[in-house]
């Protein structure tokens, strides 16, 4: 490709001309980036403790990490300060937002700077299921870090005590829905254990979008330019979440709310939730009672979206910081560093190398549900991802909303989300 | 030829001045001019659309979702807040053991910070065992998905916001009622007034500026305050508690479409233009000051 190895040697031109002033400074470059963490807590500690040790290994790169609120604060901090020249290096944001960053010119590719044979080898390393999302136009734009994809949490205790096995969690739609039509207890007409909770705040379209895999559909093409919608499949898999709590009686009326669905689990007031693996941990250090994890349900087959953040690196980065941020991930995603993240959140380690390390394989036999998300990996889709993907996803959001909440049936709702999202594609539909 | 005093006027007012078109003036009048083009977009650069944003709005059924929520907030949540403030001030100001306590209680949820308030009631809505179900529960109640649900989220919304508000409105009307002079009480009860005539006759009106500022604030804060949205319910379920404050940032930072943002903002600035006029024009006139 001569394009390319054009601006490859642009870019080595571009870093000697930048060499003088990186010596000035005593060759140290500094690069800083911008990190999701909602509140203060064990993550700010861990990332703090990776960058130290980073630079104890680099002396000559200092890394500074800042901790940027929600993924969508993150996200609006970083196209803020980069759209004002004054953007960090690198952002961990979501790894479907790479078309808008793409979009609006404000992301660097990594294939054109990881050129080496080395670097090709750890960059073909991923898990291809987590590299999906960050590929656009034959480019790799986004590095995965902070992964998960969504699975299905149940009590074990609840199972025994209504004659399930507690080692085999439902492995069907139909198994899955009338075992948790019959782990619902009531007390005249108040229910006070409920079957199932599928959250339909925060993440909706992610978590249908699990269901719709399940049905055997894609949300979207893979160019991200139309969306797919009201497809048959995916009214077919509305109508599954609908029907747990209108025909099964299994899952609460309305929706249920992201933040409170793992705490029903912990008070369990539910047997069995779907939620994101990041909250693995969690759930092992607050659950009172014996819990399993699982992969979700099959429809036709099984299915699961991918989930979590990409490092992206921003185009403030001068040709100096472009090295250092190389040098950085490399080493945050080297086999132990990745199997020691996974291990110490529960978001699943992105390589499969880090699955091989000494640390991952014993911490995998005390606790085998910690696999369970990497095994679910095969038969992952990517994580919805558009154009204008947060704009597409509400759409969606608002639809699905409208149906979980009665006030439109699973075709009608579809249907509206379908020609929002074709209405806010045109300009991108080729 | 200037004279010196015009000078001197001009350097006086300047750093005012500086700082009010800095952040004021300037920034309205490019939202004005930006919401006349389209959004720049990686490789489309901003061009000039003349109305079509706000055709575009006329058809946005989110938008109208956002501006009949915010309507029916506002005419909810003001008299609310006003009515109970002036009972709160009117109790917290007779004769009454402990009352500095109660003073305090009433005005503590102007202390907190929106977001914590809207944390501590997003456990109060808490289905089944969140505050509210369980007091319900005690008497037989069944489970309320209050925010979950379209018909209760936009109320549940309300109740927040008449209880962070209605102690800080609380503090103006106590602060009038304690001015008040009290031979006005002595002369009424000398002529046999009742309580509620004196209320109604010499209380009330005499609190009327104070109600207009109060009104004043309340319909600015039904459109200004949305802290509770993002941290309860991102305006959901399906748009049913997203306000128009709420819908522009969505707008501007999450969907990054600033000239649609900008014609939202020119919207609600014209609204609350119009409402403002409407108070000074209309409830000015009837308001007596001394």
């Amino acid at each position: 490709m001569p394009h390319a190895t054009s601006r490859r040697s642009l870019l080595i031109g571009a870093s000697t001309l930048a060499m003088p002033a990186i010596a000035r400074a005593q060759g140290v470059t500094e690069i800083e980036f911008y990190f999701p963490v909602a509140v203060g807590g064990p993550i700010t500690k861990i990332i703090d403790g990776y960058t130290a040790e980073f630079m104890a290994l680099n002396p000559k790169i200092k890394v500074k990490p800042v901790y940027a609120g929600s993924y969508v604060d993150t996200l609006t901090k970083a196209v803020t300060a980069t759209k004002a020249s004054q953007g960090p290096q690198m952002a961990l944001v979501l790894a479907v937002d790479a078309y808008s960053l793409v979009d609006d010119d404000l992301i660097l590719p990594f294939d054109t700077l990881a050129t080496s044979a080395e670097d090709k080898a750890w960059l073909a390393g991923f898990y291809p299921a987590f590299m999906r999302n960050g590929t656009i136009d034959g480019h790799v734009w986004g590095i995965p870090f902070q992964r998960s994809t969504i699975v299905m949490y149940y009590n074990k205790a609840i199972f025994k005590e209504i004659g399930a096995d507690p080692e085999k969690a439902p492995a069907t739609w139909d198994a899955h829905a009338e075992l948790a039509a019959k782990a619902v207890q009531r007390e005249g007409d108040r229910t006070t254990r409920w079957g199932v909770q599928i959250p339909g705040t925060g993440f909706t379209y992610w978590l249908f979008q699990a269901m719709a895999a399940q049905a055997g559909t894609q949300l979207a093409n893979v160019d991200g330019t139309k969306v797919n919608f009201n497809d048959p499949a995916c009214v077919e898999a509305l109508q599954y979440w609908m029907d747990l709590s209108g025909k099964y009686k299994a899952h609460p009326p309305g929706i249920v709310d992201w933040g409170v669905t793992p705490r029903d689990f912990l008070e369990e007031k539910v047997a069995m939730i779907w939620h994101t693996t990041g909250n693995l941990s969690n759930i092992k250090n607050n659950a009172k009672f014996p819990f399993g994890v699982a992969m979700l349900p099959a429809g036709k087959r099984r299915g699961t979206p991918t989930g979590g953040g990409n490092f992206h690196m921003f185009k403030g980065a001068n040709p100096a910081q472009q090295v250092a941020c190389l040098a950085f991930l490399k080493f945050l995603t080297s086999p132990t560093m990745a199997a020691k993240w996974g291990i110490a959140t529960g978001y699943v380690a992105t390589r499969p190398d880090a699955w091989a390390t000494p640390e991952m394989t014993s911490y995998v036999a005390g606790f085998p549900a910690a696999a369970v998300a990497r095994d679910q990996l095969e038969f992952a889709v990517p994580e919805l991802s558009t154009h204008e993907n947060q704009r597409v996803a509400q759409a969606l959001t608002d639809e699905l909303q409208a149906a979980l909440t009665g006030k439109k049936l699973a075709q009608q709702a579809l249907d509206d989300a379908q020609a929002s999202g074709s209405r806010i594609l045109k300009p991108f539909a080729r | 030829m200037i004279r010196r005093e015009t000078l001197q006027a001009w350097a006086l007012i300047l750093p005012a001045l500086v700082l009010l078109v800095a952040f004021t003036h300037w920034p309205a009048v490019t939202t004005v001019l930006d919401s006349f083009y389209s959004t720049p977009k990686g490789s489309r650069p901003q061009r000039f659309v003349g109305v079509d944003n706000y055709a575009a709005l006329w058809d946005d059924v989110v938008f109208w979702k956002a501006f009949w929520n915010n309507l029916w907030y506002a005419l909810a949540t003001i008299p609310a807040s006003v009515i109970l403030a002036l009972a709160m001030a009117l109790a917290v100001n007779t004769a009454l053991p402990g009352r500095p306590l109660v003073r305090m209680a009433y005005f503590t949820p102007t202390m907190l910070p929106m977001i914590a308030v809207a944390n501590i009631w997003l456990f109060f809505f808490t289905p089944d065992y969140g505050l509210f179900d369980h007091v319900l529960s005690l008497f037989g109640g069944a489970r309320h998905n209050w925010l979950g649900e379209p018909a209760t989220a936009l109320p549940a919304m309300m109740v927040v916001a008449v209880w962070k508000e209605a102690g800080f409105f609380m503090i103006f009307y106590l602060a009038a009622l304690q001015a008040m002079p009290p031979d006005l009480q002595e002369a009424s009860n000398l002529e046999g007034g009742s309580r509620w005539y004196f209320f109604r006759r010499v209380t009330l009106p005499l609190l009327m500026p104070t109600t207009l500022f109060v009104l004043v604030n309340a319909v600015i804060n039904a459109f200004r305050v949305v802290d509770h949205v993002v941290v309860m319910t991102r305006g959901g379920p399906n748009n049913a508690t997203n306000l128009l404050l709420y819908y522009i940032y969505e707008m501007g930072f999450r969907f990054w479409d600033t000239s649609m943002a900008a014609t939202l903002t020119v919207v609600l600035l014209v609204m609350l233009g119009a409402l403002a006029w409407l108070q000074f024009g209309v409830f000015g006139k009837r308001v007596h000051y001394r």
